[in-house]
């Protein structure tokens, strides 16, 4: 918990959260000398670390230029392209013509994407070509509003694929990796589950990633904590986006590496170098030890179609014990404002192995309660028990349909219960 | 002072030496509850009592401390007395009120358009999820009671409805 806190606005995060001014106003006051953008709101605007480098003060993250290179889809995948990662074929739209003709190439169904969004926001399917003039148009228009950039690019539609992600560090000239996590358990590309190691990856894979990770942050330059999020189909792979900021599932790779990675944020961001590579192959390996789980607890009701739930904590008590950790705010009286989004609270597991992992992260759930709001527990108590889950390397189309099948088997039970009413 | 994770493992090898299922532990700054589940693991239950030092405020703050929240039933009656012969339109759930689709584009009702059950008459925007608000009823709106990104609370009479 803070020391000090500083009231930066209202609730309305445009006005408090988002204000560059309010945040640099905010750091004045306190005499801070460096300010952490956390992993929401400002913590990748190229305009903060700009206005942090003008008020002297250090922002602590990547340079103004690579926050621009990573929140620029389209130069982010030339620079991917440029440093050798393998990306879906795909391009920018100039004009219809040639869209025509680079979708005739890609092959269908294609993406639509915008250069201005990420994280899964401005993406869309077009199924035929008699689709494609109408869904550009409409994807440019809401680029448009929605990032003020009407560029946008398609790439080839992969239905399926594992979603695994390499965490980098870099100090400006030296970059290194803390190998990978899996994150294929996603809702509406919003991550719930997240792994690290990638259970089932095959080494050559594996090292293959890292590298790929690596040469990225290298060409860039890279400064600060990156995620270099990949698509990965069979043995092969695609590099999705670059993410410049630490990110939420970031301790499941803390747990396998014995690291404190906002340490090193803090390290990197005093000029000192990120601490040697881990060694994840030599006899003398430093590699990842265990295997660790994270669950996002959100104030969501999967039964009603995810529907938010603000409102009171009246009660929160979480597991304790070796091998958990939770990262969280709530505790009984806890207000929680419909203004931000819904995570609680972060559940950890890490034991010697998945499987006791996964045992470890049974019990802690069934110790989980939180009520006033309703929340997430209880699905992540169906889906650790699913068999295909605790087999491990499930891809990204599993847990829509896993969703999907118990949503017709509630409306069963329902209709079963109205029969025996009746 | 602050409890840290490893403080409380601490505390817990000490317990799992003990017999005891139970421990209370208040200060003036915060209050631990750890206690031993039927199958010999623990929960734990964190309060912390003081709040953070507020430094004075920034640019742009408002002085005001965000007020306990109030009893969430009488919120209907707090958005306006309903009048009689008129179908209410309320909020499905608390949040930001949006009338139009999109900053800058057409509102989707306006007074006096006719609606059915399922014409979407708003945008209500919780925990960053935008939920399409539907009529629900039938007829010709006669009056917008919550104006354009202006907060409702769940079961706000968001709009009043003449019934065809």
């Amino acid at each position: 918990m803070a020391d000090h806190t500083v009231l930066i606005g209202p609730a309305d995060p445009a006005a408090s959260y988002l204000d560059v001014d309010a945040v640099l106003g905010a750091a004045r006051t306190t005499g801070a000398d460096a300010i952490h953008p956390g992993y929401g709101f400002l913590a990748e605007n190229p305009r903060l670390a700009a206005a942090c480098a003008a008020a002297g003060i250090v922002f602590v993250g990547p340079t103004e230029a690579q926050l621009a290179a990573a929140g620029d889809k389209l130069a982010a995948r030339e620079h991917a392209v440029a440093a050798g990662l393998p990306v879906l074929p795909g391009g920018e739209v100039r004009d219809l013509r040639s869209a025509r003709r680079l979708a005739g190439e890609i092959g269908w169904p294609v993406l639509v994407k915008a250069a201005g969004g990420g994280g899964g926001r401005g993406m869309k399917k077009i199924g035929e070509p008699a689709e494609l003039a109408d869904a550009i148009e409409l994807a440019r228009a809401e680029a448009g509003a929605a990032f003020a950039d009407r560029r946008v690019y398609l790439e080839r539609f992969l239905s399926a694929g594992r979603h695994i992600e390499v965490q980098i560090a870099g100090d400006g000239e030296r970059v290194i990796h803390f190998g990978e996590r899996d994150c294929s358990i996603q809702r509406r590309y919003q991550k719930l589950v997240e792994e690290a190691p990638a259970p089932g990856l095959g080494a050559s894979t594996r090292a293959a990633l890292h590298a790929a990770a690596v040469a990225l942050g290298e060409r860039l330059r890279y400064r600060g904590l990156g995620t270099v999020e990949f698509l990965v189909a069979g043995a092969d792979f695609y590099f999705l986006e670059l993410n410049a900021r630490i990110q939420v599932e970031h301790p499941v790779t803390e747990a396998v590496y014995g690291v404190d990675l906002v340490a090193e944020q803090l390290a990197i961001a005093e000029g000192r170098p990120p601490r040697p590579a881990p060694d994840t192959t030599g006899p003398d390996a430093t590699g990842p030890a265990g295997h660790a789980i994270e669950c996002r607890i959100n104030a969501e009701d999967w039964t009603r179609g995810f529907r938010p739930s603000p409102g009171m904590v009246t009660a929160a008590v979480f597991p304790a014990g070796d091998g958990i950790r939770v990262d969280t705010h709530v505790q009984a009286g806890t207000r929680i404002p419909p203004h931000y989004d819904s995570l609680l609270a972060k559940l950890i597991v890490h034991a010697a192995d998945r499987t006791a992992a996964l045992a470890l992260l049974r019990g802690a759930l069934a110790r989980c309660e939180i009520h006033g709001v309703t929340t997430n527990l209880p699905m992540f108590a169906e889906l650790t028990r699913r068999p295909e889950f605790a087999a491990g390397c499930v891809d990204t189309a599993w847990f829509p349909a896993f969703l999907e099948r118990r949503d017709s088997e509630r409306i069963r039970e329902r209709a079963g219960e109205g029969a025996g009413r009746g | 002072m602050n409890l840290t994770d490893d403080d409380v493992r601490d505390i817990l090898r000490l317990l799992d030496s003990l017999p005891y299922a139970e421990l209370r532990l208040e200060t003036d700054s915060f209050r631990l509850w750890l206690r031993r589940t039927g199958d010999g693991e623990w929960t734990r239950a964190t309060q912390v009592l003081s709040p953070p030092a507020e430094v004075g405020p920034a640019a742009a703050a408002e002085p005001a401390a965000a007020p306990a929240p109030p009893a969430a039933a009488d919120t209907a009656d707090r958005a306006g007395p309903a009048r009689e012969g008129l179908l209410e339109v309320r909020a499905p759930l608390l949040g930001t009120f949006y009338r139009a689709p999109r900053p800058g584009a057409e509102p989707f009702v306006e007074v006096g358009s006719a609606v059915v059950e399922d014409t979407v008459v708003g945008i209500i925007e919780t925990m960053k999820l935008m939920n399409s608000v539907p009529a629900g009823v039938r007829g010709t709106v006669v009056e917008i009671c919550v104006a354009n990104v202006e907060f409702a609370e769940r079961d706000a009479v968001l709009m009043l409805v003449v019934p065809e």
